[in-house]
């Protein structure tokens, strides 16, 4: 453990749950889109529900879907921000019971007509983790460069994606495959030491069960 | 390398005593080696974060808003408005410092959390606070600041530092307990003194629950900020007067933690029990909710 988690994070307060955790979510929910959201509809759920408006979560999740991190200023004015930039937002409170109290789900449109949707949870601390992606179950705590390949499920797609990996000397630190169904949509998640460069990324895109792949720097 | 690693207050006095260096020394190379960072690296974070530490007094003492819900705002000002009738200058310079951090925390200013959040005021206002008055250089703060933060790793390691997990006796308890040791530091007492000053500063918060208001982050986290700042004074003058714990350091460490694990669920930052349900706290959290839903 860091010192410097122990005297920080620098953060706006006043939660580091409801607050600075929100906010996290709200910047890893803009990467992962990899577009500039012109529309958030959000609902939040358990304590996020009960407390957001004196804790600023909503404020907090703004200020991240529109770039801004934890520690950042804007956060106290990101409504205002959105309004300016042509961001939508809405927010919705659920009663639905959730595994972790301060869960929120996204849905966002970007600019260039990109849909996606997200299920973050903020677990203390400012640490988070998101755990939905278009309705498929992650882990990604935005501790770490992530890769995420949205794929066919199919002997052999491991194999490549780490040798393109291992050629480019890219070290994994942890990885995690999950899939819908035997031979359907399948999602794996790889952490690694250092950045994927792009042309690697491209590499791996141009697998042809890979639908898709995200790469993530550390929040 | 782990040289430096330690896993206990024991441990950590141990290197101290086994290399002949501060405390603030043994924490800052065990995040040198553990961070793979250059020694200037480390020390300009810190000097950073003390920047931020002096924006958020600054902000909570000048700032005349009260907070969305309007439970808190403007004590901090008031305190340092009044007349001195009681209190020494450190002690109310202290507690006039945290309570302004932890009024521009509730406002959603910048903090520095320390270990948390809800007790951010609490180390900052204290390590200032002396400094200030005593006349200590800035390089000296940003030693105290590693000696905070290597009081707080451990019981952070060995217990915990969270109000959901261990009641606020964790939170502004840890605090207190990291000021208390860094100032003995500053002050000139040795590495036992300064862990005896955390020890006893804990010791004496036990049990300490976590019931806020309508789960904000304000009634009674704000004062309690300004209360533990007097607080970690009083267990380094009786640290550096040569008083020492009956219970050892990381035995009071481990009573914290299982004293919190023990703790109902209610009291701690659920808001179902304590303050949060007594008839006031019912009704500040019911306008609260009903003025959300008519928005």
């Amino acid at each position: 453990m860091s010192v410097f988690d122990i005297v920080g994070p620098v953060m706006i307060g006043p939660s580091s749950s409801h607050t600075a955790g929100a906010a996290r979510i709200g910047l890893m929910a803009r990467k992962i889109l990899k577009d500039e959201p012109i529309r958030a509809d959000i609902t939040v759920y358990g304590s996020f529900a009960k407390t957001y408006k004196g804790h600023g979560t909503d404020k907090a999740l703004v200020a991240g879907l529109l770039g801004f991190s934890a520690d950042d200023i804007r956060l106290r004015s990101s409504f205002e921000i959105a309004k300016e930039e042509g961001m939508t937002v809405t927010l919705t409170r659920s009663e639905e019971e959730t595994d972790h109290p301060n869960t929120v789900r996204i849905k966002m449109e970007g600019k260039t007509g990109t849909v996606m949707e997200i299920v973050g949870v903020s677990l203390g601390g400012g640490r988070i983790e998101i755990r939905e992606i278009n309705g498929f179950y992650v882990e990604i705590t935005g501790e770490e460069y992530t890769l995420l390949t949205f794929h066919h499920d199919q002997p052999g797609i491991i194999a490549k994606v780490t040798t393109i990996m291992a050629l480019g000397a890219i070290n994994v630190s942890t990885m995690k495959v999950f899939r819908s169904a035997k031979n359907a949509n399948a999602v794996m998640i790889i952490c690694t030491d250092s950045p994927i460069p792009s042309d690697l990324e491209t590499e791996i895109c141009n697998i042809s069960a890979i639908q898709s792949v995200i790469a993530l720097s550390p929040l | 390398m782990n040289t430096y690693e330690y896993k206990s207050l024991a441990e950590l006095l141990n290197l101290t005593d086994r290399y002949t260096l501060p405390l603030s020394k043994v924490v800052m190379l065990r995040e040198m080696e553990e961070s793979e960072k250059p020694e200037s690296t480390v020390l300009d974070i810190m000097d950073k974060r003390i920047d931020v530490f002096y924006e958020s007094i600054q902000t909570g003492l000048n700032d005349t808003t009260q907070s969305v819900s309007g439970l808190v705002g403007g004590d901090a000002a008031r305190l340092a408005a009044a007349a001195s009738v009681l209190l020494g200058d450190v002690s109310r310079r202290a507690a006039v410092y945290a309570l302004a951090i932890n009024e521009a925390n509730a406002k959603m200013f910048r903090i520095v959390a320390c270990p948390t959040a809800g007790s951010c005021g609490i180390v900052p206002a204290v390590i200032l606070a002396v400094a200030e008055e005593k006349k200590y250089e800035r390089q000296s703060c940003i030693q105290a600041f590693f000696t905070a933060a290597g009081i707080g790793a451990v019981i952070a390691r060995n217990a915990c530092v969270a109000g959901a997990v261990g009641g606020c006796q964790a939170e502004c308890g840890t605090a207190a307990a990291m000021a208390a040791a860094a100032v003995v530091e500053l002050c000139g007492g040795t590495p036992v003194q300064a862990v005896q000053a955390a020890t006893l500063c804990l010791k004496n918060v036990l049990g300490l629950v976590c019931d806020p208001v309508a789960g904000l982050v304000e009634v009674p986290c704000v004062k309690r900020n300004g209360f533990f700042a007097v607080h970690a004074l009083t267990a380094a003058e009786m640290a550096l007067a040569g008083i020492v714990s009956v219970i050892p350091p990381d035995e009071v460490v481990s009573a914290m933690y299982e004293i919190g694990r023990a703790m109902p669920v209610s009291l701690k930052e659920t808001s179902e029990g304590g303050l949060a349900r007594t008839p006031t706290g019912k009704e500040i959290a019911e306008r609260l909710e009903k003025a959300m839903r008519e928005q």
